[in-house]
């Protein structure tokens, strides 16, 4: 099986297992710098993120939690007057090298924003925008992927008698959904979550956790909160920042219980952040 | 202590009547010229009918008996605003394009001001530019008998307008937010499919805004046009004819006629569908942007 095939639920406990005992590197970072103009926010990060597992990120605000994630699919290329040193790599590949296609590396590394940000458009469109941009036109396989995708969000029973509505008519939280089955569309193999209930009601945050578990079985995560609970729940490995730096990074449990870094510790206990 | 929150209350009230005041002053000076408007603008329809004065098609407002058929001038002023419509609308979206979406920040920072002072230019300077520099180049170019005519009125015409279409076309696209754009860049869209698919369809309304303002804006432009399109009140055949835009027709005539006279009255009925036309094309530009704003989910 090839490593970057989503793997179908039904075969999940096997091939997890294999993914799990392999410990497989899907991404990691090199003696990572990054500089927004002079000001240096991050300072030589090194961190892996296994295949199929989930990675919370945490740490105060201003640690550079997001601008981490956000070098993860090269979202920050947006920003302009910024300088990257170390490397980003995406399956041994350098995703800032020379040869990197931006456009395959974002649908390989998908995002979900803090805000839900779906387009002005309908449902229907903001899901089959992605897969034509890819320039799919079969309109059969187009309904086939939305409904799928809709799916997997937990978005279809709310939504399907609707899909050619607004979609800035949905709720907060429906909107979120559908911005993650917007990602999942086009099929990613990581996902990148920042923040991504923290302008959400506590119920609609319930759902959008309990999505975000689920999808764990397929998708490889790495999460960015600020909610402690929430970073326990739902990830394996956790890793802790502060001040453009990685703190500590490891198994959640063991991040949880027994820090091995004293700045961890008084952050858990919430001394400071 | 009491007596000091009196004070604040009362210096607060006087404020909130001086500036209503100040706002509900615009709407008198509107209500006096729609009634002006209408006063003497409506007695000409004594002497011709509307239908006559609208599809008449020979204006000669001096002769004895005089005519007053201003289709003429509405053709002229419509073909204008078509000409200049062409020219200001590739110019004016394409250079906000290049603004918003092309130009580094220090380009920006030039051009935008650049462009913004083309607004400021007074248009009798435009006519000038347009009488002396254009006009006989034109006429040499194509090998006509007189550069002034109804394509030279549009070059200039929409050459003015671009102002108005880059500026509302630049706002509406910095208004779409940040966030469609990295969502689109998230799915795997480049930047000219994020462009086109979703910044540009997002601003659309915005954008339709633009061009409806900017057509208003040449519709209603006088000196100019009373400068470079030529001043003949016929249906023009090619667009090398001189021509005779209803703003032009006004500016010209005003000071020759007899106050009171049917001439004068006929101007005033021209200025009432000037007016009326205007306004329409403002509150269609309203209500486009309004809807744009509810969909974009900016509140009113
Ligand atoms: N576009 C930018 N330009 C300049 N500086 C920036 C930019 N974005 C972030 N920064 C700075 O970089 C540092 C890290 O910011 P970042 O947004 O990554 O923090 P964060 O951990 O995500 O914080 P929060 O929890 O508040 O989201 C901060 O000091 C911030 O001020
Ligand atoms: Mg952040």
């Amino acid at each position: 099986m090839a490593i970057n095939t989503v793997i179908p639920k039904k075969n999940r406990n096997i091939d997890d297992s294999f993914y799990r005992e392999m410990k497989f590197v899907r991404m990691r970072t090199e003696n990572l710098n990054f500089y927004y103009g002079k000001k240096q926010a991050l300072k030589d990060i090194n961190i892996n993120i296994y295949q199929n597992h989930s990675t919370a990120i945490i740490g105060p605000s201003g640690c550079g939690k997001s601008t981490l994630i956000r070098l993860f699919n090269r979202m920050n290329d947006l920003v302009p007057n910024t300088r990257i040193e170390g490397g980003i790599y995406l399956d041994d590949k350098d995703i800032n090298g020379p040869k990197a296609d931006v456009v395959e590396i974002r649908r390989k590394v998908g995002m979900v924003f803090q805000k839900p940000n779906p387009f002005p458009k309908t449902i229907y469109e903001n899901l089959s925008y992605g897969l034509k941009i890819q320039g799919i036109n079969d309109k059969t396989l187009i309904e086939q992927k939305v409904v799928e995708s809709l799916q997997k969000a937990a978005l279809w029973d709310e939504v399907k008698d609707r899909l050619h509505d607004n979609a800035l008519g949905l709720s907060g939280g429906q909107q979120q959904r559908l911005c993650i089955a917007r990602c999942i569309a086009v099929e990613p193999e990581v996902i990148l979550f920042d923040e991504p209930c923290a302008s959400l009601d506590p119920i609609a945050t319930a759902k959008i956790e309990e999505l975000i578990e689920e999808l764990e079985k397929y998708y490889t995560i790495v999460i960015v909160t600020h909610n402690m609970q929430q970073a326990s729940r739902v990830s394996e490995y956790t890793a802790f920042m502060y001040l453009g730096e990685l703190i500590e990074f490891g198994k959640t449990e063991k991040i949880f219980t027994v820090p091995k870094e004293k700045k961890t510790e008084e952050y858990l206990s919430g001394k400071f952040g | 202590m009491i007596d000091a929150i009196k004070f604040r209350n009362y210096k607060e009230n006087t404020y909130k009547w001086i500036f209503t005041i100040l706002a509900f002053s615009s709407l008198v000076f509107l209500v006096g010229i729609i009634i002006v408007l209408f006063k003497e603008g409506l007695p000409i329809f004594k002497e011709v009918n509307l239908f006559k004065f609208l599809f008449g098609k020979s204006w000669y407002p001096t002769y004895d008996p005089p005519e007053f058929g201003i289709f003429p001038l509405m053709l002229a002023s419509f073909w204008v605003m078509i000409g200049a419509t062409i020219v200001c609308v590739p110019l004016g979206i394409g250079s906000a394009l290049y603004l918003h979406e092309l130009a580094s920040f220090k380009q920006r920072a030039f051009l935008k001001p650049l462009i913004e002072m083309l607004a400021g230019v007074p248009s009798i300077v435009y006519g000038f530019f347009g009488m002396v520099i254009v006009a006989p180049f034109i006429q040499k170019l194509f090998n006509i008998p007189v550069g002034l005519s109804l394509f030279t009125a549009s070059m200039i015409l929409g050459i003015m307008a671009v102002p108005t279409v880059c500026s509302i076309t630049e706002d509406a696209l910095s208004y779409v937010p940040k966030s469609f754009r990295e969502a689109s860049f998230a799915v795997g869209a480049n930047r000219w499919q994020t462009l086109t698919k979703v910044i540009i369809p997002a601003a659309g309304s915005g954008i339709s805004t633009a061009i409806i303002l900017g057509m208003s804006r040449i519709v209603g432009e006088t000196m100019t046009v009373l400068m470079v399109s030529g001043g003949a009140a016929i249906i023009p055949k090619s667009i090398f004819d001189p021509v005779r835009p209803m703003t032009a027709t006004i500016a010209a005539e005003m000071g020759e006629c007899a106050m009171g006279s049917k001439h004068f009255h006929a101007l005033f009925a021209i200025g009432l569908i000037l007016f009326l036309v205007t306004l329409f094309f403002n509150i269609i530009a309203e209500i486009i942007s309004r809807r744009y704003r509810l969909k974009l989910g900016l509140g009113r």
